[in-house]
């Protein structure tokens, strides 16, 4: 295992520098430079065709929704956006390379000199964007065999699907200046770009399905040092945890090493949930990429009126707009905070739009449907009831339809796929009785019954009128408006 | 029956099977026959399957037959350089690596060739990934000049040309990265045209240099040529380079060969040391005959055309070394050595070895090199410029001028193995042709007449600005005409009746008049 120094005892000696490359899946309908789908969790190599296979004879063509989406994303990270660029051939072999080049951009990225703010702990860090340039994703390959890995694996296999994904490609400049906060702000930073990318519809941004991937540099120079170290690539980190975990281990590793008086190797290092990293790919001996310009494509040149029209369509700010929501739902911060930490934010939202208060759209979203979902296994968004349904059950609640108990069975009713809200509520019968007729003649019968209650209530013991609610209940199976019940019942006993 | 089939034109053909006279089965028979009976010493084909090509003309005939309106040359045979990819038909591009292998697609060029009711004859030979310039690098065969078998058809097209000049097929497709379609016109006297780039569609064709590659017409006249022109040509969307603009009226041209008032500007730098003097004396030949005809012919001076096939021979082997990565023996073609202990990359490593010859060897290794960190800017980078400093060469000799004219090559035919041993001699041969491909204008070769020196074929170059394709036509059409009169017929015919020519077996009853003799050259220059 690797030496690490305490972390305190890093700090104090060195400063960390961060780079973080950050890669965004597309999801466009289709590929990069060909028309097959662009979709996860397929028949392996199902959408393949002669472009993306890289057959003898096949040629590229820009798919312009992903430049579409790639400006825009540029946008959003406060980019200048090329008025002309190429794309470019990165060359080497591997076998999950169909053409052995990969399709990206060199030196002329579609966006270029952006920023990202981002807040942690009330201290806001300004994380300056180098370029965010288009690329296509490579193949995947499985290892079969004991390790999984490809070192002792009986043989691979590889799967074209992903071959001509688009993807953006966002690299920051050497970001200092955060000291002990590193590895926050790199995770504040990813999760900034996973809220944008989420907020422009661009991308998935599921980590652990690897549509955002996130390949984080470090490197520390000794305090009142301007001279940066030699860095490391950890990759492999698939999730925000992961990212803080990984920092965190890395600076504490080099640490170590530079503080014996050591040397730094430059390295690709790969991350491990049990919480380490180990060399990967020795980066000394740089591998010559052979960059040229693209023959088989024209240049992309978006027009400035275009560019502005994007622009025009960009969402609010995710973090303005987390202030401004806040604000005006009127909840505490702990509320809030609960609610961006259940991923809830946009449910309710739009929950909120379709009608309902936000104190009920949050209650259902962060209750009920969050142990579903929970359940479940899936995320809150895929629970399968839409914000509008949701409203629609608070309706039904606050029109005195049903009750908090039944609209759980009608969000029941409604997931086992029965119908909508009314439906289910006509459906299953579940209907408050309100009909005085009825639920006087179950008073009568529970005075009845309970000669002790009553007389009690009689009394002025008005809170024995409790288990006479209670049999009422039980008799109308539930569907009765229990504040009409307790009416009833001191009306007749007064 | 037969030789006469064989020695029609293409439009010929298109017409009388139009009008139901000739089927495209019996034509399809005829030229089946010629490759059965001929090929064995001409090695044009690298691929022929009788029932394939029938099949296609039996569609055809039955879609006419049921009052389909086809173009003109529906039912007309064609051979198709093997670098284009047929769905199912073996696909080589002349390489041991892609031997066996059946492409699930059909090249652009392809489907529009098979919906204009053309019939594919054959697979034609060409050298190893279309790299070289006398067929000789092909990995399968050596292919014979029909004028004289010992010698070399031109490359990388010698296929297609030696399928047109020994009657085995009256249309065939090429391409042209440096010269692989007008060269091999020129040393066969055949017409071979490479429209402006993006004019045709790449998509499908197996990739030399993308940025310099042009698929275009191989005839055996010039109307022939431009009525395929028409049928291939055209904006396609599966390829990014490709023009979305009209087809210039190459058609029109072709029947027009109106020169009057077109001003034609010789190359002063095209010419001179290192041509033949026979290929000199056609050459200026020509230009009386078009001078006869109302042209007006003045000299150019292209200062940056002598650098031209030194910066073509670094961006095209640049373009080359990441084209060929992808032949790594995982998906398709060759594998060598996958014994269950090699790694992949030895298995990539020796197939790459074993299954490619050695001038694509040296082209990836010099491409490899010109692109290589710290060489990119001194290689790359300067052949780029000087590939601008060209483009300004034709657009300002586009200002005075309406075309521009050279020998196609400085030579006629060399002998098979004359050349193999010295790489530079063979790059020499695409001297004149280089400029056009660096530019993405058009450019054509057609014959203008017999050495005296040696009774080869000669060819002459026209290069026309950026989609003013139809300028080629003209000028060609004019020189046909005029030749042609002076000749008593093609010089094909002159071959076809020749006893040089008896072993195709298409002398027809009426005998061409033989050639009047060669003039001896006035001004004979060392080679």
């Amino acid at each position: 295992m690797d030496e690490l120094l305490d972390y305190d005892e890093a700090m104090a000696l060195f400063d960390p520098v961060l780079g973080l490359e950050v890669h965004v899946e597309l999801n466009t309908a289709s590929k990069m430079f060909c028309g097959c789908a662009n979709h996860f969790g397929a028949e392996p190599n199902s959408n393949t065709c002669p472009v993306c296979l890289g057959l003898p004879g096949a040629l590229p063509a820009v798919n312009a929704t992903a430049i579409e989406s790639a400006i825009r994303i540029g946008l959003s990270l406060n980019c200048d956006i090329a008025t002309w660029c190429r794309f470019a051939r990165k060359n080497y072999f591997y076998p999950d390379m169909t053409k052995d080049f990969q399709t990206s951009q060199y030196d002329e990225p579609l966006c270029f000199e952006g920023h990202v703010d981002v807040e942690v702990d009330g201290r806001t860090f300004r994380i300056a964007v180098e370029r965010a340039h288009m690329e296509e994703d490579a193949g995947k390959l499985v290892h079969a065999g004991a390790s999984g890995r490809i070192h002792g694996a009986d043989y691979s296999l590889v799967d074209y699907n992903r071959a001509g994904t688009p993807l953006i490609e966002i690299v920051t400049k050497p970001v200092r200046g955060t000291g002990s906060m590193a590895p926050q702000v790199a995770k504040a930073y990813v999760a900034a770009l996973r809220d944008t990318m989420r907020a422009l519809g661009v991308s998935d941004v599921k980590m652990e399905q690897g549509s955002l991937r996130c390949d984080a540099n470090v490197s520390l120079m000794p305090k009142g040092s301007d001279v940066l170290g030699t860095r490391t690539e950890t990759k492999n980190v698939n999730s925000l945890r992961s990212i803080e975990a990984a920092l965190t281990y890395e600076i504490r590793r080099q640490a170590a090493i530079l503080a014996c008086g050591g040397r730094v190797k430059q390295e690709t290092r790969m991350w491990h949930e049990e919480g380490y990293t180990t060399a990967g790919r020795s980066k000394e001996e740089a591998e010559d990429y052979r960059y040229f310009p693209e023959p088989d494509l024209v240049p992309v040149a978006p027009s400035r009126e275009w560019v502005e029209q994007l622009r025009s369509t960009l969402p609010e700010n995710p973090a303005a707009k987390r202030v401004r929501l806040a604000a005006e739902w009127g909840m505490t911060e702990r509320e809030f905070g609960d609610v961006l930490a259940a991923d809830a934010l946009d449910l309710i939202e739009a929950t909120v739009a379709a009608g309902a208060s936000p104190a009920s759209a949050r209650k259902w979203w962060l209750g009920e449907l969050a142990r579903v979902a929970n359940a479940e296994g899936v995320e809150l968004a895929a629970v399968g009831l839409t914000p509008a349904q949701v409203a629609e059950v608070q309706g039904l609640v606050d029109g005195g339809v049903v009750n908090d108990k039944l609209a759980r069975q009608v969000i029941e009713g409604v997931l086992a796929g029965e119908g909508s809200p009314a439906e289910v509520v006509e459906r299953r019968g579940l209907k408050v009785v309100s009909d005085d007729g009825a639920l006087s003649a179950a008073v009568d019968a529970a005075i009845a019954a309970d000669p002790d209650a009553a007389a009690k209530i009689r009394d002025g013991k008005v809170a024995a009128a409790g288990a006479l609610i209670g049999s009422v209940m039980k008799a109308m199976r539930g569907q009765a408006d229990a504040g009409r019940v307790r009416e009833l019942i001191l009306e007749k006993l007064s | 029956m037969s030789a006469e089939i064989l020695r029609a034109t293409a439009s010929e053909l298109g017409e009388r099977i139009a009008r139901r006279e000739l089927t495209a089965v019996e034509v399809t028979t005829a030229f089946l026959d010629q490759i059965e009976r001929v090929d064995d010493d001409v090695k044009a084909f690298l691929h022929v399957d009788r029932a394939w090509s029938l099949d296609q003309a039996r569609v055809v005939d039955a879609r006419l037959d049921a009052g389909e309106k086809l173009g003109p040359l529906a039912g007309v045979p064609i051979a198709v350089k093997d670098i284009f990819c047929t769905q199912g038909v073996p696909t080589t591009c002349g390489s041991k690596i892609l031997e066996g292998w059946l492409p699930p697609y059909n090249a652009t060029v392809i489907d529009r060739v098979r919906n204009a009711g053309l019939v594919m004859i054959g697979k034609a030979n060409m050298d190893e990934f279309a790299m070289g310039s006398s067929t000789e690098n092909s990995a399968f065969q050596v292919t014979g000049n029909p004028w004289d078998l010992e010698r070399i058809p031109g490359g990388s097209g010698g296929g297609s040309s030696a399928a047109l000049a020994s009657f085995q097929a009256p249309l065939a497709l090429g391409t042209d990265t440096g010269g692989s379609i007008r060269q091999p016109a020129a040393v066969t006297a055949t017409v071979g045209v490479k429209p402006t780039y993006g004019g045709t569609s790449r998509y499908g064709v197996i990739a030399m240099a993308s940025s310099l590659d042009q698929p275009g017409p191989c005839a055996r006249t010039v109307l022939d040529a431009a009525l395929l022109h028409e049928v291939i040509c055209g904006h396609d969307p599966m390829d990014s380079t490709s023009i979305d603009a009209p087809v210039p009226a190459v058609v029109d041209a072709a029947r027009s060969g109106d020169v009057r008032g077109l001003r034609i500007g010789v190359v002063k730098e095209l010419g001179g040391n290192g041509y033949a003097p026979g290929v000199e004396q056609r050459f200026r030949e020509a230009l009386d005959v078009l001078k006869a005809q109302g042209a007006e012919i003045v000299e150019v001076s292209c200062p940056h055309f002598k650098y031209a096939l030194g910066a073509y021979y670094l961006i095209m082997p640049s373009e080359v070394s990441s084209n060929l990565a992808r032949f790594d023996a995982m998906r398709y073609g060759l594998r060598v050595g996958d014994d269950g202990v090699n790694t992949v990359e030895d298995v990539m490593r020796l197939t790459r070895g074993a299954g490619f010859g050695d001038e694509v060897k040296r082209r990836i290794i010099i491409g490899t090199y010109a692109l290589s960190s710290g060489y990119y800017d001194a290689y790359y980078g300067s052949a780029q410029k000087v590939r601008r400093l060209i483009a300004e060469d034709f657009d300002a000799a586009f200002t005075q001028v309406d075309v521009l004219v050279s020998p196609s090559t400085p030579t006629t035919a060399f002998k098979q193995g004359e050349r193999t041993a010295d790489p530079l001699a063979m790059y020499m041969s695409d001297l004149c042709t280089i400029p056009s491909n660096m530019a993405g204008n058009a450019s054509a070769s057609f014959p203008c007449g017999l050495a005296p020196e040696d009774g080869l074929p000669v060819g002459f170059q026209v290069m026309a600005p950026v989609l003013a394709d139809d300028r080629l036509y003209r000028v060609g059409a004019a020189l046909e005409r005029g030749l042609e009169a002076s000749w008593g017929g093609s010089l094909l015919d002159h071959l076809a009746d020749s006893d040089a020519g008896a072993y195709l077996g298409v002398r027809t009853d009426v005998a061409t008049p033989p050639l009047a003799e060669p003039v001896e050259a006035s001004d004979a220059r060392e080679i």
